[in-house]
């Protein structure tokens, strides 16, 4: 039992950590065709990206696999249930990977443009879609006898979860936007303060929007929030972070800001999952077929073996994702530095 | 076509793809690491810039088994939902572990390998580079350990109709596992030596980049020669483990149809008339020319694996694999006479087996796969039932088509990349068009 719902917050860190991290660089890839204006500042922009985006995917894989290992039938649903909607996710995925290493090796204007533009897309695919995704396990799913997704592609794309891809396009612009604006300096780095506060307010609007429109599209994690404390303990912080980004912003403070903004998309996270907690997925037409923790979860030897390798492990991965970035800490260089 | 073929065709078409990338970067690691610590050791010009070279085709190609392979960890759960249900107690932890463990590590220090020679010292970059290579070895561990559990399942017991773990270690050390991994990584290895080697042959050939080529064409000879002639042990034993392991798959491979003892060894088969070498194939398996060994029959016509595509595939890698020994051998032999840097013939024909390591891996894999049919997991789970039920054929087709689009372009690119660094070579003014 224990060990069920230490995995449920595990995937949860993991989510969390993705959003963090490769939202950062998911915003840089929708902000860099509006903030810089010349192939200088564009190259700026993705320099401060390009050395560690590779590592911020880790954390989508990482929470992939602990889902497959610890929950598999949600795994299994989830995956198969968004089948379309996650190739698409997958095709952004590609797109970008391969425009950021590509777009520089070549030297014609065309070649760059049409890299950006496919970065830009690929990045807001993958970040809308990964929100609609969430959307709709916020909204519940109708499941067959198997526990199979039993609706279609066309029911994944209601409006409450596009409302939620926006919203969480938004958060990655502000994250995006946040980290250009601590990267860069200059005209550039004021235009990414610009940016990030435009971003911020659409954000904010959003997202109090959405928190809004959830008692009557996900009503489930209403009343949990209603019955429940526990939810309500990352909002003050969220709050509080939300609050002081535009006053962060506006006085310089940008590394503060880009930290704020983060702390923020955690407890975004963080509340989510506990008015979740344990269900991963809600089954509307009946709701003993849900997915959750309890009757989801691997044998307790897997959970155990694998909690052994995850504590052994993260050390190390946090310890080395801490020294690479302060190795390339302070404002991105213009300096031809790869070979 | 059935949502299964399709789902099928899929999986092939990306896990294919996907290996001509880390099979490359896996060798080329270890080939980087070999330069690092010779600069580290006595610093030359010429170390600079082998290192700066292949680590600036090391970056294209591993960018793509980036691209290429995020859809693997995902289409388990997209297109084998039902296999994902039966295996995820197991098969889902070396996925993790290989997530965890291997791609932050490669992930994380590939940057300061790429990005970083300005910016930390000599004795920290050599260390970065060292940690790439280690982190693709040790993904190419887990996977291998994952995928041999599908071949040689163990440490499990079946409850409520899922495969659950009774030991972690017994299901990731199966029985095939180290025999797989070093088969693989091995195979790595030699395809880095051969495509340094061939890039090598190519600048003597035009006369350019002489110190360059030479230095590197010793290099990939010695590395080369050194880990096939240890792929040969190594996959002559994993041949007869899998006789013991996974006895239709080996009946498939030598076309063996009826159990015998004193069996005879096809040296050459279907579509070419047979050639039967009598009882060697008795001795080749279990050092006794009159051991018996299991042919096809010993089993239902359902539970047969393919036999033509199982057996030409491992023929295929069996002889294009020992032609690249012959190739590399030759070469050592050239390089003892003084003759390796002006054979233009033989530099040409090491320029021309460029391809061949790749598509050795590739039907070995083949091999692999097709030879574990009809079974997903062997002997518990067939392929039929692993997939998903919920997907529609029409969404698979959507994918595939995607799929086919996206993986060939991206192979195009990475192709054009390489191509042009070649052709710039390795004094090429690199620096001045990147950033």
């Amino acid at each position: 039992m224990i060990l069920d719902l230490v995995w449920f917050v595990l995937v949860a860190v993991l989510v969390a950590g993705y959003a963090i991290l490769d939202g950062f660089d998911l915003g840089v890839g929708f902000m860099h065709l509006l903030v810089p204006r010349s192939e200088e500042e564009r190259r700026l922009c993705l320099a401060s990206v390009a050395p560690v985006w590779d590592g911020n995917e880790v954390w989508l894989l990482s929470a992939g696999g602990a889902l497959f290992a610890a929950f598999p039938p949600v795994y299994a649903t989830v995956f198969s249930g968004f089948y379309l909607a996650l190739m698409l996710v997958l095709l952004g995925l590609i797109v970008r990977a391969v425009s950021i290493e590509a777009r520089n090796r070549g030297t014609s204007p065309a070649w760059r443009c049409f890299f950006d533009r496919c970065f830009a897309v690929g990045s807001m695919l993958v970040s809308l879609l990964l929100g609609v995704a969430v959307g709709n396990l916020m909204c519940g799913l109708p499941l067959d006898v198997h526990g199979e997704y039993a609706g279609t592609f066309w029911g994944l794309l209601n409006p409450f979860s596009l409302f939620i891809g926006a919203t969480t396009l938004a958060m990655f612009a502000m994250q995006g936007a946040c980290w250009l604006a601590m990267k860069t300096e200059g005209e550039l780095g004021k235009r990414a303060v610009t940016a990030a506060l435009f971003a911020w307010a659409a954000f904010v609007a959003l997202y109090l929007d959405a928190t809004l429109w959830t008692p009557s599209d996900a009503p489930w994690l209403f009343v949990r929030a209603r019955q429940s404390f526990a939810p309500w303990i990352p909002a003050p912080p969220m709050i509080l972070c939300l609050a002081s980004l535009p006053i962060l912003l506006r006085r310089g403070r940008l590394r503060l800001a880009f930290l704020c903004s983060s702390i923020a998309i955690a407890c975004v996270v963080a509340i989510l999952a506990i008015a979740a907690c344990p269900i991963f997925v809600l089954c509307t037409n009946d709701l003993r077929r849900s997915l959750t923790a309890f009757n989801a979860a691997s044998s307790p030897r897997t959970l155990l073996t694998m909690l052994i390798i995850v504590l052994c492990a993260l050390p190390f991965v946090l310890g080395y994702t801490a020294f690479i970035y302060r190795v390339w800490r302070g404002k991105v260089r213009a300096e031809p530095e790869e070979y | 076509m059935s949502a299964l073929t399709l789902a099928r065709a899929q999986f092939a078409l990306t896990v294919m793809v996907h290996y001509l990338y880390p099979v490359l970067t896996m060798g080329l690691g270890v080939v980087l690491v070999i330069v690092a610590s010779l600069r580290l050791r006595r610093p030359d010009e010429i170390y600079d810039r082998m290192a700066r070279f292949w680590t600036h085709i090391f970056g294209v190609v591993f960018a793509g088994g980036v691209a290429t392979g995020v859809v693997m960890e995902f289409e388990f759960g997209t297109n084998w939902a039902s296999y994902s249900r039966f295996v995820g107690d197991i098969f889902g932890a070396p996925l993790a572990a290989e997530a965890l463990i291997a791609f932050f590590l490669e992930s994380s220090f590939l940057g300061i390998l790429v990005f970083g020679e300005k910016r930390v010292s000599r004795r920290m970059h050599w260390f970065a580079t060292l940690m790439v290579a280690l982190g693709a070895t040790l993904s190419a561990f887990w996977i291998v350990a994952a995928n041999s559990w599908q071949q040689t399942p163990a440490g499990f017991h079946i409850v409520h109709g899922r495969a659950e773990l009774t030991s972690f270690a017994a299901a990731v050390f199966n029985p095939s596992t180290p025999l797989r991994f070093l088969h693989a990584v091995l195979g790595s290895w030699v395809t880095a030596a051969v495509f340094v080697g061939s890039i090598s042959a190519y600048y003597l050939l035009r006369g350019k980049h002489q110190e360059f080529a030479r230095r590197s064409l010793r290099l990939a000879l010695v590395f080369g020669l050194v880990a096939l002639a240890a792929e040969v042990v190594v996959g002559d034993a994993h041949t007869r483990q899998v006789a013991r392991t996974q006895p239709e798959k080996f009946a498939a491979i030598e076309v063996l149809h009826r159990t015998q003892e004193g069996a005879p060894l096809a040296v050459v088969g279907q579509p070419l008339p047979e050639v039967l070498l009598p009882k060697l194939l008795s001795f080749m398996t279990y050092f006794d020319f009159n051991a018996r060994v299991i042919g096809l029959d010993a089993f239902a016509p359902e539970d047969r694996p393919p036999v033509t595509a199982t057996a030409m595939s491992f023929h295929a890698m069996l002889w294009l694999g020992l032609g690249l020994g012959v190739v590399l051998t030759l070469g050592v032999f050239l390089w003892w006479r003084g003759r390796l840097f002006v054979s233009r013939r033989y530099l040409r024909v090491l320029y021309c087996c460029l391809p061949i390591p790749f598509v050795v891996n590739e039907v070995g894999w083949v091999t692999a796969e097709i030879g574990r049919q009809p079974w997903s997991v062997y002997h518990l789970l067939r392929t039929e039932d692993a997939f998903s039920r919920s997907v529609p054929a029409s969404h698979v087709a959507i994918s595939l088509v995607m799929f086919v689009v996206i993986y060939i372009a991206v192979l195009g690119l990475t192709l054009h990349l390489v191509r042009k660094k070649v052709l710039q070579g390795p004094d090429g003014g690199a620096e001045k068009v990147l950033s």
